[in-house]
């Protein structure tokens, strides 16, 4: 069982790989950061996995964090990405 | 061999093959909503059955249950970025795919 999940483990790293070729091509710059979601996803994967073997226990807090901070980077992502609302949208102050 | 590890085996190995199909969807599919709708729905499957699979044969009921929390806490956090980065690439203007095949 030890081979198959070190396997896995490589195989989902393999996909996690592939998946750069996207924040090559783009287009946009959506498209670039959705990339980030994918490691978030894929990169717990591979945690859990090595974390299920002996003496790396510790691997699984590791990607418990990580499940919990990746929202933070979206959150930050789309901050930057939307910005301020332009002045027009903004309420006019009350007079 | 036993039933529980074959069985873990299968889950592992069908796991993998969801995370394939999710980074194959980002790649091939034509637009930002369709790749983001890949990512966040067949990504979470692969990495549920690859919980699951760990936690057939993880030997205590806390190490399973740490592995579920894993997984909730994956699935909360793309069910809500999910909206947050659609929403914001259509703020910024981001076409959605017209239903023709880019050549």
């Amino acid at each position: 069982m030890h081979e198959l999940r070190i396997g896995v483990a490589f195989f989902l790293f393999l996909t996690l790989m592939a998946g750069l070729v996207r924040v090559i091509r783009g287009p946009t710059l959506t498209d670039r950061f959705i990339v980030a979601q994918l490691f978030g996803t894929t990169g717990v994967g591979v945690l859990v996995l090595l974390a299920a073997d002996e003496g790396r226990a510790a691997l699984r807090d590791v990607a418990l964090i990580f499940a919990m901070l990746a929202p933070v980077t979206v959150v930050a992502f789309v901050r930057f990405a939307i910005g301020d609302p332009p002045e027009a949208s903004r309420e006019e102050p009350p007079r | 061999m036993t039933v529980l590890n074959g069985l873990s085996a299968l889950f592992l190995i069908a796991g993998a093959g969801f995370c394939l199909a999710g980074t194959v969807g980002v790649l091939r599919f034509p637009d930002v909503y369709c790749r983001l709708h890949a990512l966040t729905k067949v990504d979470n499957l692969g990495l549920g059955l690859v919980v699951v699979g760990l936690a057939l044969e993880a030997g205590s009921w806390a190490t399973a249950l740490k592995l579920f929390l894993v997984w909730f806490f994956v699935l909360i956090s793309s069910a809500f970025t999910c909206q947050l980065i659609a929403r914001a690439a259509l703020r910024r203007g981001v076409g959605a795919w017209g239903g023709t095949r880019e050549p």
